[in-house]
């Protein structure tokens, strides 16, 4: 055993291919489950079955389509230049694999000795690494949409781009606050900034019943929800357009642009477009459980305790990846203008804002938490304020069908 | 060998998996050439253009107002780049960092709102 | 101390670099250099990482293989550069040449002449942290920090300028 681990250069390249297969393994394995679960939760949300033939539940359907797509011609147009061709779709899954590494999935485990984190790198810029990846997936689309040779990829890959370069600087701004406050930037610092209850708030210490009643909410965990909620839903905002889907799924918009950039793709190629969506969205949703919910924080009973944490991650990107098929249901998409409008006239200066406001309490330190919960109620009627009365804030999604007047 | 744990060993992991990441994805595709047939046909080999031939080439110059987007977009990566070590550092120095902080996004909100004033940020 | 390794992933790293370099002068096809450029940046990104550097490492990928080179790819997107090759060449290999060597010379001379026999000792345990950098660019360089504001803000007031129609 020793010499089969000396011999692959020692224990550090053995826990990191462990930690690789593992998590890659996982990570394919939950992107699987995700696409059969939209499918059967959409299905659902529209009063259809979805897809019931492979498996129980048509659970193996993900897997089936993967088979056939194996065995489907891949071919390229005659046009399109050959290797930026084959590049997109591997610069198009390949980052949004790579930025799970920094995702902490659960606490450590013990094996002999030997302390395993279970998160595959904690690099101490962990964020700007998950920017990086974010930055680098552009590639792909603006590739696949200028090597594709044909009209409808070069406009849907353009326009895809620089929507995912609008939203990514409103990602990096909304998370400059967190790192502020974790004074971090680090997703396990991040993480362990926020173990604990609220209670540790000293917001009312001294108001004689306010104290107590605060005193009762101490089992409510301290995730930077609470004090970050409007970085907290930037993020969310500019994550969701990073994926490129619903509401914002302009790229691939049918109705105007066929596929978008991946119109010319078919075949295995095709499919690498598509499971790095889902692989995304997996990514976003672990992030936010990550900054906002407390990575693997949760109640740990003493049976097996290395496994709640990862019970509880689960359970919250769980959670997350539903919002996005819920959203996708639900809303209808976003004009171009109205996107751009959104993107650069509301949630970057939202983003600028909100940094300096948590600057601002930070400065003060005492009670900081119990004042940002103040200030982002302020910041909401700010943005209300700015919204009000504004065409494109209330009719910020296709405009109904005018309704002629009288009975009806 | 660095040590687990330590900055290298960290970098060696990342590595890693940076590794087999893209082996894997490079392999499936190597795996889908092996068994995916190949009927070459002269009609396959077109673009798509809404089911009829298509005309001229797929080339279309784009609109100079992405151009502009993708300029704010250095910028403000630019500034989201200084605002980390600004952050991390922000308890220790306090006012002053927050008043050097003020002026250098004072700054760009003007970049901003002289892009908005100028109207490069509609669409019409 | 250097280990072997090191200097094995730095020569590797270097060779990496060297072709992509030169693809990007040599490619004929815009795009394909603007990618070899990608190639030779990440390898810098990989050098840095390799110094210690993990911060400016990342951000050299943010900012230049995330922002500027996609920058480069709209611009060339508003050109009428279709796919092809020889559309760009304009016989001036000499000249540009010269100034690519001239300015290599020159940035070379200014490092060397600034750092020449200066030795810094870092921590191969946690490399160089984001604090650090931060104290720096907080205390002792808030000048030049403030000034890569207006530089942004000139850039893109002339792009505006350029841009606008009326």
């Amino acid at each position: 055993m020793n010499a089969i681990v000396d011999f692959l250069g020692g224990d550090i390249v053995v826990t990191a291919i462990v930690k690789t297969v593992v998590a890659f393994a996982a990570l394919l394995l939950t992107t699987l489950i995700v696409v059969w679960a939209e499918r059967k939760v959409i299905a659902d949300m529209q009063a259809r079955i979805g897809p019931n033939r492979w498996g129980p539940y048509g659970i193996l359907q993900t897997l089936a389509d993967g088979i056939k797509l194996f065995f489907k011609e891949d071919f390229r147009p005659r046009t399109a230049d050959k290797w930026t061709f084959a590049l997109a779709p591997v610069l198009a899954m390949v980052p949004s694999l790579l930025a799970f590494a920094i995702v902490p999935i659960g606490d450590h485990i013990t094996i002999g000795d030997r302390r395993i984190d279970l998160i595959v790198a904690d690099l101490n810029i962990g964020i700007l690494y998950f920017l990086a990846m974010g930055s680098i997936g552009v590639y792909g689309v603006v590739l696949a949409g200028w090597a594709s040779g044909s009209k409808y990829p070069l406009l849907g890959g353009i326009r895809a781009s620089a929507q995912m370069i609008s939203y990514e600087i409103a990602l990096g701004l909304s998370l400059v606050p967190v790192v502020l406050a974790a004074g971090s930037l680090s997703t396990v610092d991040i993480v362990a900034a926020q173990a604990g209850s609220v209670s540790n708030v000293s917001f009312f210490n001294g108001v004689p019943v306010l104290e107590q009643i605060a005193e009762l909410f101490s089992f409510v965990p301290n995730w930077y929800i609470w004090s970050q909620w409007p970085a907290f839903f930037i993020f969310l905002i500019a994550g969701i357009a990073e994926t490129n889907r619903a509401p914002f799924d302009l790229p691939e918009a049918e109705t105007e642009l066929i596929a978008g950039f991946h119109t010319e793709y078919s075949g295995i190629r095709f499919a690498l477009f598509f499971l790095g969506e889902y692989v995304h969205v997996v990514i976003i949703s672990a992030m936010a459980v990550t900054l906002f919910f407390g990575g693997w924080g949760g109640p740990k009973p003493d049976f097996l305790p290395w496994i709640w944490p990862i019970g509880w991650f689960v359970f919250k990107t769980g959670l997350f990846v539903y919002l996005f098929v819920w959203l996708r249901a639900t809303m209808p998409r976003l004009r171009y203008d109205r996107l751009m409008w959104l993107g650069w006239k509301r949630l970057i200066p939202a983003s600028l804002v909100w940094i300096m406001v948590t600057a601002v309490v930070n400065t003060e330190g005492v009670s900081r938490n119990a004042r940002l919960v103040v200030f982002g109620i302020l910041f909401v009627i700010v943005l209300f304020w700015l919204g009000k009365g504004d065409p494109r804030l209330t009719g910020a999604v296709t405009p109904q069908r005018r309704r002629v007047h009288g009975p009806s | 060998m660095p040590e687990g744990g330590t900055y290298f060993g960290q970098y060696v992991t990342i590595g890693i998996f940076a590794l087999v990441g893209v082996v894997l994805v490079l392999g499936t595709l190597q795996l889908a050439k092996l068994v995916a047939p190949n009927v070459p046909d002269t009609d396959k080999y077109t673009t798509y253009e809404s089911g009829i031939d298509p005309i001229g080439s797929g080339w279309a110059q784009s609109n100079v107002r992405y151009y502009i987007f993708a300029l704010l977009f250095v910028v403000f990566d630019v500034e989201a780049v200084f605002l980390f070590p600004w952050a991390i550092v922000f308890e220790r120095f306090g006012t002053q960092a927050f008043v050097e902080m003020v002026i250098f996004i004072g700054i760009l909100a003007i970049a901003l709102l002289y892009a908005a004033k100028k109207k490069v940020l509609e669409w019409q | 101390m250097v280990d072997t390794w090191q200097l094995v992933v730095f020569w590797a790293l270097f060779a990496m670099m060297g072709v992509s370099a030169l693809r990007v002068v040599t490619s004929s096809n815009v795009v394909h250099a603007a990618l070899y450029l990608v190639v030779t940046l990440m390898g810098a990104a990989a050098l840095y990482v390799l110094l210690l550097a993990e911060f400016v490492a990342w951000v050299q990928v943010l900012v230049y293989v995330g922002a500027i080179i996609v920058l480069m790819l709209f611009g060339l997107m508003l050109t009428r550069a279709p796919i092809g090759k020889g559309m760009f060449d304009n016989d001036q290999r000499l000249v540009a040449a010269v100034t690519a060597g001239a300015l290599f010379g020159v940035t070379t001379w200014i490092i060397v002449d600034a750092f020449e026999g200066q030795k810094i000792t870092l921590s191969k345990a946690t490399g160089i942290r984001a604090e650090s950098i931060g104290d720096v660019i907080f205390s002792s360089f808030v000048l030049p920090f403030e000034v890569i504001s207006m530089l942004l803000l000139a850039a893109l007031i002339g792009a505006v300028v350029i841009a606008r129609r009326d």
